[in-house]
């Protein structure tokens, strides 16, 4: 690990502008991916900005209409998994945090770094081996490699990484947003949706944000389905792993039984939190059915370019989305026994 | 102090003390070897080929010696030298110990410089700053057994005409895989050393003390008593520990190139899956003949392994076939696949844990071939005498195992065909397989040492390794009972090489071994103190021979069940339950066997549902070396796991009367769950690991 | 670049200089001597660091020290009291829930934290959505296995640790409701 110069940031504006004077310097949360990657020679950052002590760190309910309720960035994962306010109001949020890592990281990752971890693709963090995004223009390892966790929708020749977190699936079938504070001291607000961003040719950007941007605290807005919206993770350990795929639904029915609303996210599918968009066109407005529920899974499908290594996911990706759904349309007819 | 009995009322063996290291493990005191506190300690760290095969030309350390606390960077030009041709124990590869003896690179992530700093974090950095130029050359990583240049290490094992018997009625020919695994103990492989007027001491995480010390010695061409071993507590090897590695040796250099001064060397987690040793990956062809009553006719298993040019170790995955079932026909054969890659390793039963797979999976799906239920299948295939040798066995209880399991895991109760049971979206099923185990020679010569403390107090003495087996405990309760004494009048004292040698601990061999030679010194005490000894007073005991060895086939023998659900839309794979039932002669202490036999099985769960070292051929090395990627069972994957065991009497295996039991608990598991996931969805999963993907899309 | 700290540990609070790199777990083994915590896989994979900071459950292996600065550290070697083990430690031993030990103060401070985070409500993965509440979700085989998770075994003592946990996590006096049968000799 290069030798780093430690700064403990007392206002959120300084940190912001701290890290943007310094092209060597990263913010520094709960750690749980910046110090395993500086370990590995992946981060190597000259000077960290340590933003856990700035008061980022209570969930609150927005004012009143507004309905919803915002995260600090710095409120730990199993803080914010555990809060009354999300396990009442978004309890899919809840599922999915607890799907993550294991008791102890949640109890270190923060809200905003668990946004911005980065790919666990085995050559990213391998600095032995050729990666696009770790090395722009070294190449891609994983195209021709292992390719178990890696993507099926939206990849690139240069990257077919996924993004890792199960946070941020929910976030964005939750159409969550991100309030960011700028090195100018300005502050704005970006739909987690919008914050990660395909690889493209420039695999070695993750998100939309600029150095020195700094994530401040994570917004819910008042969403009715929310409340019955559920979880669903397929791994291969029954616990502490990633996700193969995951898929975050929520969904609102008409009073003809049909769909008035939906919501899918789909995890570890992309290089970014995976918004079935397809899938939720093709079932607003037809039948909650189990066979407009695997419809709208071949929809979304039908986008799909899986890698030799990994076309199994697609057939997860079916049953997570047609399972899921199945799932809360039960339950939102009060057949479900949750 | 009366004479010797073992397992009887009253006496401390076959009771379930609790471990007595336990407390201080709990509390995380009980030293391990980078813990000890040594005087003003320097760090190694190792630099690692990022080549395959090739020549090193030139390393360049500018800026890494330039880092503030660097002391040294070792390369082959400047490293002291080994006597590479020294005469070592069996269990060595002195070819894969000549650390930085030249700039030849046999494999990915070989050692090819070392940097040796004041503190860990500059040593870490530092080796990140250097430079190693290569002449690369081609390189061959992948392994297969469609390979022209496989090679038989020794001519096949042949009884009867595999090849041209009769036409079957039924006949079983299917290739069956398990994957490369690495050991992966808690413990990384460390070695804490100081090499100081002719003397090198020590702190190493090893499975033998004695073994490190003779090795270690021949390399620097000291004497043996020169160096000084210390291993107390071990944290886990599983047969990693058992044969040194480049590691250790390279730490030596350090200790050597720094006379006087302690150094530290602990491994990363993702160097222990270049350094230290791994489970081969095998390919079994199986060809199983019989008639349509399920008897056995012909077995044919040909297992393809991989090596390393830099020197052999063959995974003996055939092996075990040898003396499973009866068969008048019988091949059994290994082929070696030698590549750019580090010599593999002992795992925790090595050949056997494999080499079970294959066979076990085939006989379950004769069983199917035949309409037999796959316990009668096994049973109707028992030979009278070991198929192998023509020997009768010391013992050989494997049909009370599968009838005592069946009696336990309910499997009469399960569904009589494949795919017949579905309860919430789950596919459930039920599987069996044997396991065995040999009573096989322990690695290495043992003594042992008792004294009379005084006040009814006796200290035992040897060098051997508690890796976790629950040595400390259980050696104590054998020597409470050879001595005749209350269990808390023994002290016992074990892991450094200032006590007497004890063999390395392999093969399942520690307690039958060490207990024996525990035996022995308290019949040399009560020859030589009587019945009332003077405090002071000593003898030494020296691991007897075994009169039957030669005459008998000795085996512990087990039944591992198996419950497994499969998903139905996800086909994700869980394992609700495993029970084992074993028949491996005396049980010295319950508490601890029963970890050690659920320890095996929760293992051979890992086995069977996740462990996988993934290669990639184009670089040579594993691209999944750490356990977010390579997986181990985690809690949340063991539910219900049991095991048990039956009486059984042999008193030719030793005068414990007790067979091995750290390694056959891992035997036959991973077959189990794959003829229990076959019997819950009718898809016949011949390769290991068993993962969704198998089941969907199929 | 190196910083000055304080922290508490196990009771005693220390102030050392330490590289800005050290670990946590670094400075508690390396700089103190608390060798109580394991270094098992130095990136958060395998559990056998874990501590308590501040009362909550961490990794010790993905903390800076210098981020540490001021904080208490409970360690395994520091959950006994009066010279007597934590009951999770007791009932560790008693179930065997150990095998080689180097995992185990670990599994120690992870099941420490999870009587406490069960008690104050949190749930798990396994927790049914609008379950819990008052008093906590119950503290079943499945609930401890799921939050067990982050402490990989080796050995594969999990049957014991469970049990462990189980015991440790019942009020005192109260018989098991179903011993969880583990097998043994007959």
């Amino acid at each position: 690990m290069k030798p780093f110069d430690y700064r403990r940031a007392s206002d959120a504006a300084g940190a912001a502008a701290l890290v943007a004077e310094h092209p060597g310097a990263a913010f520094l949360g709960g750690g749980t991916n910046l110090v395993d990657h500086m370990k590995l020679g992946v981060a190597a950052p000259d000077m960290l900005v340590d933003i856990t002590h700035l008061p980022m760190d209570r969930v609150e309910a927005l004012p009143e209409g507004e309905g919803g309720v915002s995260i600090g960035a710095n409120v730990r994962n199993s803080e914010a998994a555990a809060h009354p306010l999300v396990r009442e109001r978004y309890p899919v949020l809840s599922q999915a945090l607890l799907s993550g890592a294991s008791g102890q990281l949640r109890n270190a990752a923060t809200t905003g770094g668990n946004l911005l971890q980065r790919t666990r693709c085995v050559y990213f963090q391998d600095t032995g081996t050729p990666c696009n995004k770790r090395e722009p223009g070294s190449g891609c390892s994983a195209l021709e490699g292992y390719q178990r966790y890696h993507a099926v929708f939206g990849a690139s020749p240069d990257c077919v990484a996924t993004h890792p977190s199960d946070m941020a699936v929910a976030l964005v079938a939750l159409d969550a947003r991100v309030v960011v504070t700028d090195a100018a001291g300005g502050e704005r607000r970006i739909p987690v949706a919008e914050l990660h961003r395909l690889p493209g040719e420039a695999p070695e950007q993750d998100t939309v944000l600029s150095r020195g941007d700094l994530i401040t605290a994570v917004e819910l807005p008042e969403m009715p389905m929310a409340a019955r919206a559920r979880y669903r993770k397929i791994r291969d350990r029954a616990s502490f792993a990633f996700a193969l795929v995951s898929a975050a639904v929520g969904l609102e029915l008409a009073a003809d039984g049909t769909v008035a609303d939906v919501r899918i996210a789909l995890g570890g599918v992309a290089h970014k939190p995976w918004r079935a968009l397809l899938a939720e066109e093709a079932l607003r407005g037809s039948a909650a059915t189990e066979a407009g529920f695997a419809a709208a899974a071949e929809a979304e499908l039908s986008e799909a370019r899986p890698l030799p290594g990994n076309v199994f996911k697609l057939e997860l990706v079916r049953a997570a989305v047609t399972e899921t759904l199945g799932e809360v349309a039960a339950e939102l007819r009060g057949e479900g026994e949750l | 102090m009366t004479a010797t009995a073992y397992g009887r009322p009253g006496t401390a063996t076959g009771t379930g003390p609790p471990r007595s290291d336990g407390p201080a493990k709990a509390a995380g005191t009980a030293p391990y070897a980078y813990e000890y506190r040594v005087a003003d300690p320097a760090y190694v760290a190792p630099v690692q080929a990022t080549v395959a095969r090739g020549r090193v030309l030139e390393v360049d350390a500018a800026e890494a010696e330039a880092v503030e606390g660097v002391i040294a960077v070792l390369t082959h030009a400047g490293a002291p030298g080994l006597d590479t041709g020294a005469e070592l124990s069996g269990l060595q590869r002195v070819a894969e110990l000549a650390v930085l003896q030249s700039g030849e690179v046999s494999y990915r992530g070989q050692v090819v410089a070392a940097v040796v700093a004041e503190t860990f974090e500059a040593a870490w950095h530092a080796a990140a700053l250097v430079t190693v130029r290569y002449e690369q050359w081609p390189h061959d990583a992948g392994f297969s057994d469609q390979r022209a240049d496989a090679v038989a290490p020794e001519e096949d094992h042949r009884q009867g005409e595999v090849e041209s018997a009769a036409p079957a009625e039924v006949v079983v020919e299917q290739t069956y895989a398990t994957a490369m695994q690495h050991n992966n103990p808690m413990e990384p492989h460390t070695t804490v050393a100081r090499f100081e007027g002719g003397e090198l001491f020590l702190y190493e995480s090893t499975q033998g003390s004695y073994e490190v010390r003779r090795t270690v010695a021949a390399l620097l061409g000291m004497e043996p008593e020169r160096v000084h071993v210390v291993a107390p507590y071990v944290g886990g090897g599983f047969g990693s520990k058992g044969p040194l590695h480049a590691p250790t040796v390279l730490a030596v250099l350090a200790a050597v190139a720094l006379p006087g001064r302690w150094v530290k060397l602990a491994l990363t987690r993702r160097q222990m899956f270049a350094l230290v040793g791994y489970r081969s990956p095998t390919i079994q062809r199986v060809r199983l003949s019989a008639g349509a009553d399920g008897r056995l006719s012909g077995v044919d298993v040909v297992a393809t392994v991989q090596s390393s040019h830099v020197a052999d170790f063959v995974e003996e995955a055939a092996g075990p076939a040898k003396s499973m079932y009866a068969a008048p026909n019988r091949r059994m054969g290994h082929r070696v696949v030698r590549l750019d890659a580090a010599v593999p390793t002992w795992m925790r039963a090595p050949g056997e844990c494999p080499g079970m797979f294959g066979p076990e999976v085939a006989m379950d799906e004769l069983a199917w071939a035949c309409g037999l239920d796959p316990i009668e299948v096994r049973l109707r295939n028992e030979p009278e005498r070991d198929p192998h040798t023509g020997k009768p066995f010391s013992s050989r209880n494997l049909a009370a195992c599968l009838r005592e399991g069946a009696r336990r895991f309910g499997w009469a109760d399960r569904a009589p065909e494949p795919g017949g049971r579905v309860e919430n979206g789950w596919r459930v099923g039920m599987g069996v397989a044997a396991s065995a185990y040999p009573v096989v020679p322990p690695p290495g010569d043992s003594w042992a040492r008792i004294r009379y403390e005084g006040e009814g107090v006796y200290a035992v003495s040897l060098a051997a390794a508690d890796i976790g087996t629950g040595a400390w405990t259980a050696l104590a309760q054998v020597a409470a009972d050879a001595l005749g004494v209350p269990l808390e009048r023994v002290r016992v004292r074990l892991g450094d090489s200032s006590l007497p040698e004890a063999s390395l601990a392999g093969g399942s061999t520690g307690l039958m071994s060490w207990g024996s030679t525990i035996h022995a010194a308290a019949e040399e005490f009560r020859r030589g103190h009587g019945e009332r000894p003077e405090p002071g007073a000593e003898a030494t005991g020296h691991l007897p021979a075994n009169p039957a060895q030669d005459d008998y086939a000795m085996y512990a023998y087990g039944a591992q069940f198996a419950e497994v659900r499969v998903h139905a839309a996800t086909g994700e794979v869980r394992v609700p339950r495993l029970l084992g039932v074993f028949a491996a002669g005396r049980i010295v202490n319950a508490r601890t066997a029963r970890s050690q036999f659920t320890g095996g099985m929760t293992m051979g769960l890992s086995m069977a549902l996740h462990e996988e070292s993934v290669v990639d051929a184009r670089f040579g090395h594993v691209v999944n070396g750490d356990f977010a990627e390579y997986h181990i069972a985690a809690n949340a994957d063991v539910e219900d796991v049991q095991a048990h065991w039956i009486d059984e009497e042999d008193p030719l295996v030793n005068p414990l009367g007790a067979k091995g039991i750290g390694e056959i608990g891992i035997v036959g598991t991973a077959a189990a769950v794959a003829n229990a996931a076959y019997h819950a969805t009718g898809v016949r999963v011949r390769s290991l690991p068993v993962r969704l993907d198998d089941f969907i899309g199929a | 670049m190196d910083a000055d700290i304080s922290l508490t540990v196990d009771g005693q609070s220390h102030d050392l200089r330490v590289d800005t790199r050290t670990t946590l777990l670094d400075a508690l083994r390396e700089h103190l001597h608390i060798t109580s915590p394991k270094k098992g896989c130095d990136h958060g994979q395998c559990g056998s660091c874990t501590v308590l900071l501040s009362g909550r459950r961490v990794v010790s292996c993905l903390v800076l020290a210098v981020a540490a600065e001021g904080a208490e550290v409970t360690t395994a070697a520091g959950l006994g009291r009066d010279g007597r083990p934590h009951r999770v430690q007791q009932a560790l031993v008693e179930h065997d829930g150990l095998q080689c030990g180097y995992c185990t103060p670990g599994q120690v401070c992870s099941a420490v934290g999870v009587l406490d985070e069960a008690a104050a409500g949190w749930p798990s993965a396994v927790t049914p959505p609008g379950a819990g509440g008052d008093g906590g979700p119950a503290l079943t085989a499945a609930e401890i296995r799921e939050r067990m998770s982050g402490n990989l075994c080796r050995c594969g003592a999990y049957a014991g640790i469970v049990a462990a946990v189980e015991e440790a996590a019942r009020p005192a006096g109260e018989a098991p409701a179903a011993p969880a049968p583990r097998g043994g000799g007959r």
